[in-house]
C-alpha cells in the first residue's frame, strides 16, 4: 500500500538577510493510512518547519525543493480552489490555541467557518455538525459553548475547540504541533487521550511535532528525531526509546531527567542545538557528539536501511553495543 | 538538621473574591531544597511572590533568615537586606536580563549594591560566579541578545548569586529550555548547592525536573498544600488522589492516558 504522505528530499531555504539559509536538508519521511509518526527535536531542528511545508504555510519567499504528495498528489503544484480542497483533507492544530483564534469572533463562528465557506452547508446544519465535533473532542453540552469567546475559555478547552474545527472538514491527516505544550500536564493527558482516540476511531492518519521523546514514545508507532534541520534516525518508537542507535537520540533520551530515580549528575550535550544554515561540513552533530571520528567532521552521513527504520550515522554499526550499554 | 532559614507560617492570599492562596505553611532548611508543584491556578507563583516580597500576603507570616518579610520594609536599609538574603530566577531568560547591559556588568551592579568591595575584588568576584555557573569571560562581556537562552538563564543565576543569598526562588526557572540545554542548568544547579549554602525554593509543574533538583516536595492545587513529605515519598507513593493523577500524566513508553468528559457549563463566566 502506498503512503498517504510522502515526503521526498525536501530541502527548505528561507531568506536571512540577503542570503536564503537552508532550515530543512533533504527530510523524507512518509506516513500511512491511520498510522502515528512522532517528529521529535529541540528547537530549530526544523519539525515545525516540515509540518508548514506540508500544510503549505511556509512564509514568503521560501525556496522549496523535493517532492511532498498527499495520496499521490504533487503538494506543491496546487492552487487555489485545489489548495482549498487540501486543507480540508490535511488539518493543523498548532501549540498556542489563542493565537490562531480571532478573539473577537465567537466559537460558534470560528467552528462553523470552515463549513460555511467550503461545504454548501445550511447554518443549522453547520451548528449541529460543530456540535458533534465537541462531543467528539469529549465536551459536553457543547451548545453552550459556541456563543461564547475565546477568552472566557482555558487554554485546555480551547484546545478542544481547535481539535474539533479541524475535524469537521473529515480530514484524513491530522498535524499536530506541540499541542499540548502550552498546557498543564493532566490537560495534556485528556487532550492526548482525545487525539490518540480520534486516530483509533477515525484512522486518522497523525504527524505529531513535540521536543519530548517519552511522549512521542508513548503515542506514536514510529519516531523520527530531527537534528539542525535533518532527520537522523527513524524507527518503531518502542526500539528508538528503548534502544537508540543514532547517538544524538541516546543523548536526548539521557539527558531528560526520569521521575523514578535519581541521578547524580544527568548526561549532558556539551553546546547547544545548531540551526541548519550553521552546520559545518561533516555530521551535524559531530562538535557535540562523545562518539565523533575524524571521518565524521569531513563525511555527511545519509540515512541508511537498518533494525526497521532508518538511521543517519557514520559509526552506527559500531556503536550499537555501546549505545545499548549505556541506555538499554 | 539546620535552623530553617525559611519559614512560611499560615500564608493566605485573596484577590478580589478569588482565595489564591489559602494557609500555606512550609519551613525550607538551611542549603535544603524544596518544591512547590502544581499546574496553571495552583496559587505556586503567588506563594514565591509573597516569600520575595512582591505581593503581600493578606495574612500569616514569612520569615527569612530571623527576619519578618510580611509587611513592607521600614528602611532602605531593610529593604536592601532582604533583597540580598532572598533572591529570585524567573522563567524565561529572554525578559529577564537588560538587553544593554552585559551580563559581567549585571553582576558587578550588584555586588556595588551589596558589598563594600574594590574594583579588583569585584572583578575577581564576578569570575568566580561566571565560573560558578559555567560561563566564559567572552560570554561574560557580550550582549545578552547574542547569548542562547541557556546562557542566558545562567546568567541570570549567577545574578540572583551574586548578593550571597540563603534562599534562592527557582520559578518554572528550567521550563523554557530544550532537553539537552535543560540538563546543563540542572547540573549547574546542583553544583552551586553543593558549593554554597543556598536553599532552593523550586516551583515546576514538572515532577521529573522536580525529582532531580528536591529534597522535600509541597503539592499544592487550588491555592491549598494537598500532599506533602519528602521528594521520594511523595513521587514514589502518592497519597493523595491529585499527586496520584499528577504522577500518572507523566508521559512513558506504554502510557495510555485517559479521556475524561469536561461539561462546557464549567467555563461559565
Amino acid at each position: 500500500m502506498s503512503p498517504l504522505l510522502e515526503v521526498s528530499g525536501l530541502t527548505v531555504r528561507l531568506p536571512v538577510g540577503h542570503q536564503p539559509k537552508p532550515v530543512l536538508s533533504d527530510v523524507s519521511l512518509t506516513i500511512a493510512a491511520g498510522e502515528a509518526l512522532g517528529l521529535v527535536g529541540e528547537s530549530g531542528s526544523g519539525k515545525s518547519m516540515t509540518a508548514r511545508a506540508v500544510a503549505r504555510l511556509l512564509p514568503p519567499g521560501a525556496q522549496v525543493e523535493g517532492d511532498i504528495r498527499y495520496a499521490g498528489t504533487d503538494l506543491r503544484a496546487l492552487r487555489g480552489q485545489q489548495l482549498r480542497e487540501l486543507r480540508t483533507r490535511v488539518a493543523v492544530v498548532f501549540q498556542d490555541p489563542r493565537a490562531h483564534v480571532n478573539p473577537v469572533r465567537r466559537i460558534g463562528d470560528f467552528l462553523t467557518e470552515a463549513l460555511r465557506l467550503t461545504g454548501r452547508v445550511s447554518r443549522r446544519e453547520a451548528t449541529d455538525r460543530a456540535v458533534r465535533a465537541l462531543d467528539e473532542v469529549a465536551v459536553a453540552d457543547g451548545r453552550r459553548l459556541l456563543d461564547r469567546y475565546p477568552h472566557q475559555l482555558s487554554g485546555g478547552m480551547l484546545q478542544r475547540v481547535m481539535i474539533a474545527a479541524a475535524l469537521l472538514t473529515e480530514p484524513r491527516l491530522l498535524l499536530a504541533d506541540e499541542p499540548t505544550t502550552a498546557l498543564d500536564v493532566t490537560t495534556q493527558a485528556e487532550v492526548m487521550a482525545i487525539i490518540d482516540g480520534l486516530r483509533r476511531q477515525r484512522g486518522l492518519s497523525l504527524l505529531f511535532i513535540t521536543h519530548d521523546l517519552d511522549l512521542a514514545a508513548a503515542v506514536c508507532d514510529r519516531t523520527a528525531v530531527m537534528y539542525a534541520g535533518r532527520i537522523v534516525e527513524t524507527r518503531p518508537s518502542a526500539l528508538l526509546h528503548g534502544h537508540p542507535l543514532h547517538p544524538y537520540t541516546a543523548a536526548l533520551g539521557a539527558a531528560r531527567p526520569s521521575v523514578t530515580t535519581r541521578v547524580d549528575r544527568l548526561a549532558t550535550i556539551p553546546g547547544r542545538p545548531l540551526s541548519a544554515f550553521e552546520v559545518p561540513d561533516g555530521c551535524a552533530f559531530a562538535a557535540r557528539c562523545v562518539y565523533a571520528q575524524d571521518p565524521c567532521r569531513t563525511h555527511r552521513p545519509e540515512l541508511a536501511s537498518v533494525d526497521e527504520g532508518e538511521v543517519a550515522c557514520l559509526r552506527a554499526e559500531d556503536l550499537r553495543e555501546t549505545l545499548a550499554v549505556t541506555h538499554g | 538538621m539546620d535552623e530553617p532559614v525559611l519559614q512560611v507560617e499560615h500564608v493566605r492570599k485573596v484577590f478580589g473574591d478569588l482565595v489564591a492562596v489559602q494557609d500555606v505553611s512550609l519551613s525550607l532548611p538551611g542549603g535544603g531544597s524544596t518544591a512547590i508543584v502544581g499546574e496553571s491556578g495552583s496559587g505556586k507563583t503567588t506563594l514565591a511572590h509573597i516569600v520575595v516580597g512582591l505581593v503581600r500576603p493578606t495574612a500569616g507570616r514569612v520569615m527569612a533568615c530571623g527576619r519578618d518579610r510580611t509587611h513592607r520594609p521600614s528602611s532602605r536599609r531593610e529593604r536592601r537586606e532582604r533583597g540580598r538574603e532572598v533572591q529570585m530566577v524567573f522563567q524565561d531568560p529572554y525578559a529577564s536580563l537588560d538587553p544593554r547591559q552585559t551580563p559581567a556588568a549585571a553582576l558587578d551592579e550588584v555586588l556595588r549594591l551589596h558589598f563594600r568591595l574594590g574594583a579588583a575584588q569585584r572583578r575577581t568576584r564576578v569570575s568566580e560566579l561566571a565560573g560558578l555557573v559555567g560561563l566564559d569571560d567572552r560570554q561574560m562581556g557580550a550582549a545578552p541578545a547574542s547569548l542562547s537562552g541557556g546562557q542566558r538563564q545562567r546568567v541570570a543565576i549567577a545574578r540572583a548569586l551574586a548578593s550571597e543569598p540563603r534562599v534562592l526562588i527557582l520559578d518554572e526557572s528550567v521550563a523554557a529550555l530544550d532537553v539537552s540545554v535543560q540538563a546543563q542548568v540542572l547540573n549547574v544547579l546542583a553544583d552551586v548547592r553543593a558549593r554554597t549554602a543556598v536553599a532552593y525554593l523550586f516551583i515546576s509543574h514538572d515532577l521529573a525536573v522536580v525529582r532531580q533538583v528536591a529534597d522535600e516536595i509541597l503539592v499544592m492545587r487550588h491555592g491549598t498544600v494537598v500532599e506533602q513529605g519528602p521528594a521520594r515519598d511523595v513521587l514514589d507513593r502518592p497519597q493523595h488522589p491529585y499527586t496520584q493523577l499528577l504522577r500518572d500524566c507523566v508521559p512513558r513508553p506504554g502510557w495510555r492516558p485517559q479521556r475524561r468528559r469536561v461539561p462546557a457549563g464549567k467555563e461559565a463566566q
